[in-house]
């Protein structure tokens, strides 16, 4: 990693941390999807339903939060990064800023969900570890989503078009993952397994978007 | 010509050569998409491009195709003779896939119906097409390997694996199985190439060559 990724990186971030109202704003997402599945859930969920809708909402956080890494970026400063950084550079730090930013709204998501809908994680580490790999794996399928999307018009509704398809497998698999910390027995090794898999699977997506990007780049 | 009759497949297992080999030819016209894909990013030529939306939409008429068919002997086997729920029969991993499949290349049809501006629209579709058919084709073929299904080939079935295993399929439908593979492949490839030459002369203005 050289030094022209980590000042894009810290650009990213201090953007963040200046237009402070888009990242409250998606806090406020969160916190109230989650108050609304606790006032509309009268039962408790079955550990089923539970995982389902935290992979639900994580989607839909993911969607708002990634979605504007691309659209943010006007014209100009579009041109501007073009003159100086590379475009491999560039993808590389929006993936990791989304990814920081993922992670840090998945805790919070997980940390919400325990504290309003009542806890049936079982391991609550592994499950803390499933949540990061998650979030990990869907914010950098989305980060390239979001840079597709961005070269068409109609981008935001593109996105969520673009891109369920392609997290399907995955968030069926991090689903599957999600039972070991529900108790639920698993053969042995197929938790790393699947954990595996999933890893390999980001792994692609990292390889796919720095060979795939320099191609959006160029207008 | 006479065919093994199983419990429960019976004369059904005639559906092989429809079913089976149009998911074949599915795939290897996905495979030819992608390919062409590969080569529009690589040249910009616009011929690369078209021929890979062509490929890309015969795949996915018969991906359509080997769902009817697969509906038709899910009727008369899972449903009918094992009692199946629809909800269990709709689970199934393979069907998940080949939906996945479906629902990427609809994508990859809006994305492409949402520019005006032609080599753009062929760039990130092209971009599209690669990163959405090498994130899913690894799935697939993983995926419903590992979980229980109601498809031969699961683990722990007895089945084997029909489709790509040279000896667990009998003798008399390979006869037939494997030339109605390369048939399917040939009639999608022959439809393709008839509206990519029929393309390619009214789009002669925009090549220049």
């Amino acid at each position: 990693m050289n030094s022209k990724v980590l000042s894009l990186i810290k650009k990213d971030l201090l953007l963040e941390l200046r237009t402070r109202h888009a990242f409250f704003g998606l806090l406020l997402y969160i916190a109230s999807t989650i108050f609304i599945l606790y006032l509309s859930v009268n039962d408790t969920l079955t550990a089923d339903t539970w995982i389902s809708m935290f992979w639900l909402i994580q989607l839909f956080i993911c969607v708002n939060a990634v979605a504007k890494s691309f659209l943010q970026e006007g014209k100009g400063r579009l041109l501007y990064y073009y003159s100086v950084s590379s475009p491999v550079d560039f993808i590389i730090s929006k993936i990791i800023f989304n990814v920081l930013l993922m992670t840090a709204m998945s805790l919070i998501c997980l940390g919400l969900m325990l504290f309003f809908m009542d806890n049936p994680v079982r391991d609550l580490p592994v499950f803390v570890g499933i949540t990061v790999l998650g979030g990990i794996g869907i914010s950098m399928v989305f980060t390239v989503m979001s840079a597709i999307a961005a070269k068409a018009q109609q981008n935001a509704a593109l996105i969520a078009i673009l891109g369920f398809p392609v997290i399907l497998p995955q968030l069926l698999l991090l689903n599957k993952l999600s039972r070991a910390a529900f108790a639920e027995v698993f053969r042995a090794g197929a938790l790393w397994q699947l954990s595996g898999i999933i890893g390999l699977l980001d792994l692609l997506v990292i390889m796919l978007a720095i060979i795939l990007f320099p191609f959006l780049w160029k207008d | 010509m006479d065919v093994p009759r199983l419990f429960i497949l019976n004369e059904t297992i005639r559906n092989l050569h429809f079913h089976v080999a149009m998911w074949f030819s599915m795939m290897i016209l996905f495979i030819i998409s992608f390919i062409h894909s590969v080569r529009y990013l690589n040249s910009g030529n616009y011929r690369s491009d078209i021929m890979s939306r062509n490929y890309a939409s015969t795949g996915s008429v018969m991906g359509l195709l080997g769902y009817l068919t697969g509906a038709v002997w899910a009727n008369y086997t899972w449903v009918t003779d094992q009692s199946q729920s629809l909800g269990s029969v709709l689970k199934e991993p393979k069907l998940i896939g080949a939906a996945i499949a479906l629902l990427i290349y609809g994508a990859y049809f809006v994305l492409r119906g949402s520019f005006t501006d032609i080599d753009k629209k062929a760039r990130v579709s092209a971009v599209y097409n690669i990163f959405a058919f090498l994130m899913l084709f690894p799935s697939i073929w993983i995926i419903p390997r590992l979980v229980g299904s109601l498809h031969p080939g699961a683990p722990g079935s007895d089945s084997g694996n029909p489709a790509l295993n040279f000896n667990d399929i009998d003798s008399r439908l390979r006869m037939v199985f494997w030339p109605a593979v390369i048939g399917w492949t040939l009639l999608g490839v022959w439809i393709t190439t008839l509206r990519i030459r029929t393309e390619f002369l009214t789009d002669k203005a925009l090549m220049h060559e």
